[in-house]
Parts: C-alpha cells; structure tokens; sequence
C-alpha cells in the first residue's frame, strides 16, 4: 500500500516534469514557425519555405541556393529585426519573472519598477537637450541605458538604507517611475515640435531600429546571464515563497534580492535602450507562462522567455503587416493584442 | 549536551530593546512551547534563534557550533523554520512546495532519494491526495500542514515554529500537535514553538517558556508555570488553573485594567 503511494507520487511529479519540457518543446516549435512566416512579411514577397532555404543559404553557403534576393533581403533587412524581436521579448519576460519572483508581486515588471520610464528619461533628455555621456548615434542608447542602470542604483540605495524587502523595493520603484514621467513630460514640455515627436515615438517601443551588431551585443548579454538565473533557480524559487522561509531555507536573502535585482536591470537595460519602452512583455509573459506550468523557476525562466519572444515576434509581424507598407510600432500592439489575452487567461484560470 | 542552546540574548530594534538577557536549553526530543502576551518578542526571538537577526549581545549553540559563524547552509541543514504567516502566493503545488525543504542539500536536480524524502513527508501529513494541488487553493490548515511538511524534509535536529495553529480549528490545531510531538520523539527532534493558546501548549509541551517585556519570566514544566500569579503578572488577568485534569488548564476569569504601554 505505502509502495503504492509512493509510486502514483514519483510518477505524479515525472508527469508535471514531462508537461513542462513539452510546454518549452512546443514553444520552439511555434517559435521557428514564427520567425519563419516573420521573415516573409514584407514588400518582397516570397514563401516561408523560401525564407527558410534563404536563412539556411546564409549560415551554408554552397549547401542551400536561395532565390534571387532572397537572401539579401533576408540576411540584411529581415532577420535581424525578427531575432531582435525575439531575444528582445526572451530578455524582457524572464527580467519580469526574476521581478515577480524575488518581490512576490504580480504587479512588478521592468515597466512598473521605474527602469524602463528612467530609460525613457535618458533618451528625452538626449533628444531634447542633446546631453549625455557620449556623442552621435549612440547618445540615445547611451542615455536610456545609463538612466536604467541609474534607477535600478536608486532603488538599491533606498531599499539598502531601509532594509531590503519587498514593499521598499516596490515602493522605491514606483516612486521613481512618477518621478521619471515627471522628467519626461517636462522635457517634452519644453521641447520642440520635431523633438517631442521624436520622445513620444522612443516610447511607443519599436524593434526597427536593430542591427546585427546590437543583436549581437543583446545576445551576449543574455547569454551571459540568464544561464546565471537558471542556475540559481531554486533559490529563486526560495524567495517567490517568502523572505522568512528563503532565509530558513539557508539563502543569503538581501544579497540574493540585490543580485537579481541588478541582474534583471541590466537585462533590461540593455535591451530597452535600442527599443525604447515596451511595457507589456515583462508582465504578462512569466505569468502566463506560471499559469500553464506553474512556478519552478528552473522550467519558468526559459519558458517564459520563449512565451515573451514568440509574444513580441508575434505583435511586430502583426505591427507590420496590418497597415502595411505604414509600420506599426510593435509596443502599441503588444498592449491591443496581449491585454485582452491575458485578461481573457486571468478570468478563465481554475484557481482564481 | 542540549542540541540548541541560547546563551545571554539580547536584541533592539534601532534604539527599542526587545529581548535582554535569554538564555535556555532545548534538549533532543522535546517539545518547548514559547508563551507570552502580544508583543513580548516570541518572534523576535525565534528569528534571533533561527539567525535571521543578529542578537546584540549573547550567541545560539546548535549542537555545539556557534550559529553566528556558521554558513546560513550549514544552518538550514540543522535548523528548520515555519514563520508565522504562510502567506503563499506562488504557482507551485504541494510535491514542489515541500521539496523546496531540500534546498540545502540540492544541487540543481532532483535525486530520487530527494523525491523519496518528500514522499515520505507528505504521507506523515496526511497530503499525498492534495500533492498536485496547488498550495494557493488548500485551507488554512491544509497549508499549515505543508509547511511543516517543508520544514521535515530539511532534516534537521531543530524545528522552530512560530504560531504555527494561530489560524486553525481545534480540531486542526490538535493534529498539527500531535504529528509535532509523534516527530519529536520518533525522530529525536528539538521543537520550539511559539503560542497563543495556553492550553494548547500545556498538553503537548515537555517545557513552557514565558515572555515578558523581553526576558524570561519562567521556564519549567507546564505545572509550575501556569500559576494564577504568573498569569496576573504577566497577562495581567485574573484566572483559576485547574491542576485535576491530565494537563493543567486556564480559566479565565476577568481581565484587568490594560497597562499604558511604556
């Protein structure tokens, strides 16, 4: 009888580890058919087949003969853009589920704690003032990824002087961010008609302005990174229960918190910087991901990211195509399709 | 040798002395039951005892090593702890829940001795049939039960539980006592625990320790505690111990007046 048990339990808890590795499976499937279709979309028009014999010409030459001009327009003008939408939408979901985890609030994200409104203050004050740390092209980037980092130190300062927890860190956050907006609006205030344009499109959130050199850099970043996260899933998954039993549990809490903080920023930092703020991803991707497969960070990290990549992919293909040849900035449609999605997920859940 | 011992604890919040001079011994196998109105540091120091705030003055004994130079692993392999809230929010079921009991010990998989361990829990517990449940669905009681479950597999010699029946029944509140006094003796385990129920406490605690203003007031068995003076110093009410019955049992009669806080 106690055998028994035992066994339903084992294979019980196999089961929830099978479905999540399906769920990830699933999503690189859904993930390659995306980029697939998205490297189609476009005023040269050519199949997805086609699109993939390109992509494969590129990384093959002599292997795979793509159509004439396919492959240029592929390698130089599209895929770019769609792996940027991609690492993009991975790099700002799994920011927000490290946020969600280790503050235990549904509501954190890299949107809502102030590091993506400081980020929209660094670039307004580039565009507008035309100041910042250094010149030409990069003044933007520079400015919006120096702002971010600025404000992830600020709310690691306010939480450090009154104990690292949660609600200060929150609240640190949230302040900042109305204080950021404050600057923001300010300078669009004061700013000129060709300048205020300038802010509002940096904040509507776009992939348009990728290269492959920033593509590159993002990835690095990533790559640099979220393996760390993964790593240290379970003391992630310590802190989603509580300060108290995370400490019980032998985790080092503040220093963890001040890690994963930093961590999370600078991935988002890096990655809002060439986008400008796109808000939506970081919020809702972990907690669709937590609904489907719930909340061991050691699956929830990398799925999550997956569901943010094929999210984002999914609204710039919809921004591109929906009023083509006008381009849609891919933040606009991240709110108008994910909100009614996730408000659809939240009503519909068994658990709530 | 007592398994954890407290030497001369003291502790303030800022400039706020809460706990001055504490000092006691909890030996393998028994159960202490900390007492103590509202806001006399039972709390303060369970987590001065647990290591999660530094104590100004005095240091904790876990069997043998000093807890301060120990690294907070070594500490969660020897003591476990159950904070008063489980105010659990997560997307995580039971089996997981309680695993998480094993994070010192893991590395980034799961052994089947691991699984075996949870298994073995959750059936002490009585929650094999909720183990895929997630724990935001499960009663108070239910909850609190896979609490204490996480707190088992971490396989220490000491728990520590801070009002771990505050939000149950009666009937619930006995069996998380009695699987807590089956352990202690099965499994030798030194178990401090805080409560509100006086009489809960004097049926399944070896020992009580009362609170006052942040000292001891008294430490012995449950019969040479519970004094109607002791309940009018330290509670300030007025009330008939019953010493007849298998423990003894608090009646109270009258509060007196509230004193200023000061």
């Amino acid at each position: 009888m106690r055998m028994e048990k035992s066994i339903v339990l084992r294979e019980g808890y196999a089961h929830l580890r099978k479905t999540r590795t399906a769920f990830i499976g699933g999503l690189l499937i859904l993930l390659v058919i995306l980029i697939g279709i998205a490297v189609t979309l476009g005023s040269a028009e050519f199949t997805v087949a086609e699109s993939y014999i390109a992509i494969l010409a590129g990384l093959f030459p002599g292997t795979f003969i793509a159509p004439e001009m396919a492959d240029i327009i592929v390698w130089d003008y599209r895929l770019h853009r769609v792996l940027f939408a991609v690492v993009a939408g991975f790099g700002l979901a799994v920011a927000g589920t490290v946020m969600q985890g280790i503050l235990r609030n549904p509501l954190a994200s890299p949107f809502t704690l102030g590091i993506s409104s400081a980020a929209a203050t660094g670039a307004s004050i580039a565009i507008v003032l035309g100041a910042g740390f250094v010149d030409g092209e990069y003044l933007i980037i520079a400015n919006a990824f120096l702002f971010s980092l600025l404000a992830s130190v600020a709310i690691y300062g306010m939480a450090r002087y009154r104990g690292v927890s949660s609600e200060t860190m929150i609240l640190a956050g949230i302040a900042l961010m109305y204080l950021f907006s404050a600057v923001t609006s300010l300078l669009q205030y004061i700013g000129t008609a060709e300048e205020l344009q300038a802010v509002v499109f940096w904040m509507f959130g776009s992939v348009g302005k990728s290269t492959w050199p920033r593509l590159g850099l993002v990835t690095l970043v990533l790559a640099c990174t979220i393996p760390y996260l993964i790593y240290r899933a379970w003391d992630l998954n310590a802190l989603a229960e509580g300060d108290e039993v995370a400490a019980g549990l032998g985790v080092p809490v503040e220093r963890s918190m001040m890690v994963f903080m930093v961590v999370a920023s600078l991935i988002t930092a890096v990655i809002v910087c060439f986008t400008g703020t796109i808000g939506f991803i970081g919020l809702v991707a972990p907690h669709i991901t937590r609904m489907a497969i719930g909340g061991d960070h050691r699956t929830l990290i990398p799925a999550s990211g997956l569901v943010g990549a094929a999210l984002l992919l999914a609204a710039d293909s919809i921004g591109r195509s929906i009023l083509a040849p006008q381009i849609l900035p891919v933040g606009i449609v991240t709110a108008f399709l994910g909100v009614p999605f996730f408000i659809y997920l939240f009503m519909h859940r068994r658990d709530a | 040798m007592a398994l954890l011992s407290v030497e001369d604890l003291s502790f303030a919040y800022r400039n706020h002395p809460v706990l001055s001079g504490v000092s006691f011994d909890v030996d393998a196998g028994e159960i202490v039951g900390l007492v103590g109105p509202n806001g006399c540091g039972k709390t303060t120091l369970i987590k001065c005892v647990d290591g999660m705030l530094r104590p100004m003055e005095g240091r904790v004994m876990l069997a043998g090593q000093d807890l301060g130079k120990m690294h907070r692993r070594e500490v969660a392999r020897e003591m476990a702890y159950v904070p008063q809230s489980a105010g659990n929010q997560t997307a995580s079921t039971v089996f997981e829940t309680v695993l998480m009991g094993r994070r010192p010990y893991l590395n980034w998989t799961v052994s089947p001795e691991d699984e075996e361990r949870v298994i073995t829990a959750l059936d002490l517990l009585g929650l094999e049939g909720l183990a895929f449940r997630k724990v935001a669905e499960l009663s108070g009681g239910e909850r609190q039960r896979v609490m204490i479950a996480r707190a088992l597999v971490q396989e220490t010699g000491v728990v520590l539980l801070d009002e771990p029946t505050s939000n149950l029944d009666i009937r619930h509140q006995m069996a998380v006592m009695e699987v807590l006094s089956r352990l202690a003796e099965e499994r030798d385990l030194a178990v401090v625990i805080a409560l509100h129920d006086l009489n809960l406490a004097a049926t399944y605690c070896h020992r009580l320790m009362v609170l006052a203003g942040g000292s001891i007031y008294g430490y012995g068995a449950p019969e040479e505690v519970l004094t109607q003076e002791m309940l009018g110093n330290v509670y300030g009410i007025e009330a008939v111990v019953k010493q007849d019955l298998p423990a003894p049992y608090v009646v109270p009669v009258r509060p007196g007046q509230l004193q200023e806080e000061g």
